[in-house]
């Protein structure tokens, strides 16, 4: 008639010691909330039921896509597919909706065809690495390269002589570059504009004054501002290296017209840009070696600072963060279930009123 | 041992709010120092000979001539 049911946390002393009264006259002490679910019956079982499923299902899906499906007797139902797929994609354009593709290509495509132009390979960076910086000396001689043969043809309009201090050059150095080149400044105070030598905070020059000039100097090809160029190809640096050092003859059949040059790696095949980077066309100061492939990886390394200045101090401050972050996760963490624990080892105990007389 | 030493800086530093709120600020102060520097550290290991503080000095001399 009075019997009842206290709900006592496990962390009190009180319960730590279940009194031996009850001990077979409650046989599941949380008996008042069903325990398990489709799962298991504990927590624990279920986790390890998930992950005995999910390595047994990862073992399995590795091996039949390794092994299975890759033998080349299933070639004829993969053919089967194909023209199955190939057969209803007709009949779709077939009834003048050429727009819709099916999917379920039974092969991988590379979409190398001449249009999208061929995919840049990934070559192994050194700063791709998340905890690499960029190599200053190759930025140094990445700048140079750019200077003495990119800046022929190509502006970088958004950046300035000092943005080198202290990246690739001393501020001396970069005041001796500035000045070296003439920019238009004014008016005065006579109303007339005038020239003088350049200062670091000027953008670097432009070999032309505009884009017309530059199409009218490059058969109507515009060279690109290199400010960002990095961001703005797929492919980044593996793409301008590759652009750079991947001129070749075209394959037989292709005609390329006059005054643009074949190059597989651009969207086309045809660049107006001829190929510039020879052997040795510039001499770098600090005696590395000055092979083509070398000069186009510090370029391409230059412009990838160009795209991404704030490189190295994003992933210093990405290693801090990522620290304070792990540190501060694992704590937090350990709080809550500090403070859960309380909730989580509850006892609820219900007493049977035998005697029909109210106990506490 | 160590109890006896977790006893004594609760008695004294986390019981009352006022000092456990210095505390927190102090060691957040300290932490930051130590995290700052220790990074850096590491990121300066990793990058050894990449970064311009490490061929500053083979152009510092030439542009002071």
């Amino acid at each position: 008639m009075f019997s009842s049911v206290s709900i006592r946390s496990g962390r009190t002393a009180a319960c730590r010691v279940a009194p031996k009264r009850f001990a077979s006259a409650a046989p599941n002490p949380s008996a008042a909330t069903p325990s398990g679910g489709p799962f298991g019956e504990t927590r624990r079982d279920a986790a390890l039921w998930f992950a005995k499923t999910a390595s047994v299902c990862g073992v399995v899906g590795y091996l039949t896509s390794e092994y299975v499906l890759t033998d080349e007797r299933l070639e004829p139902v993969y053919e089967g597919i194909w023209k199955m797929r190939q057969g209803i994609q007709a009949s779709i354009v077939g009834l003048g909706m050429t727009k819709i593709a099916l999917p379920l290509l039974p092969e991988a495509q590379a979409f190398s065809d001449a249009a999208h132009g061929l995919h840049a390979p990934h070559y192994p960076w050194e700063h791709r690495k998340p905890w690499k910086s960029y190599d200053h000396a190759a930025l140094r001689r990445g700048y140079q390269v750019y200077k003495e043969v990119c800046s022929a043809c190509h502006s970088m309009k958004l950046v300035a002589f000092r943005n080198l201090i202290g990246v690739t050059h001393t501020d001396a150095e970069v005041k001796a570059i500035a000045a070296e080149y003439e920019y238009t400044d004014g008016p005065d105070e006579n109303g007339e504009y005038f020239k003088r030598p350049g200062r670091p905070s000027d953008y670097f020059p432009s070999p032309y004054p505009n884009e017309e000039a530059a199409r009218a100097a490059n058969n109507g090809a515009y060279p690109p501002d290199m400010s960002c160029i990095n961001k703005a190809r797929h492919g980044e640096e593996d793409y301008i290296f590759s652009i750079l050092t991947g001129y070749c003859d075209p394959p037989a059949g292709v005609k390329i017209r006059e005054g643009l040059h074949y190059n597989p790696y651009f969207p086309g095949g045809a660049i107006g840009m001829a190929r510039n980077l020879y052997d040795e066309v510039v001499d770098y100061e600090d005696g590395s070696p000055n092979n083509a492939s070398q000069l186009a990886k510090d370029v391409s390394t230059f412009l990838s600072w160009a795209s991404y200045p704030e490189h190295d101090d994003r992933k210093r401050m990405g290693l801090k963060s990522l620290f304070i972050c792990s540190i501060g996760i694992g704590l937090s963490v350990w709080w809550k279930r500090h403070k859960w624990s309380y909730v989580k080892t509850r006892k609820v105990v219900y007493r049977p009123d035998l005697a029909g007389v109210r106990k506490v | 041992m160590a109890s006896a030493f977790i006893r004594g800086l609760y008695s004294s530093i986390f019981r009352r709010t006022s000092t456990f709120t210095v505390a927190v600020i102090g060691a957040a102060f300290v932490a930051e120092a130590a995290i700052d520097s220790g990074t850096d550290a590491v990121w300066d290991y990793l990058n050894k000979d990449r970064q311009w503080k490490d061929i500053r000095s083979l152009y510092i001399e030439k542009a002071e001539e």
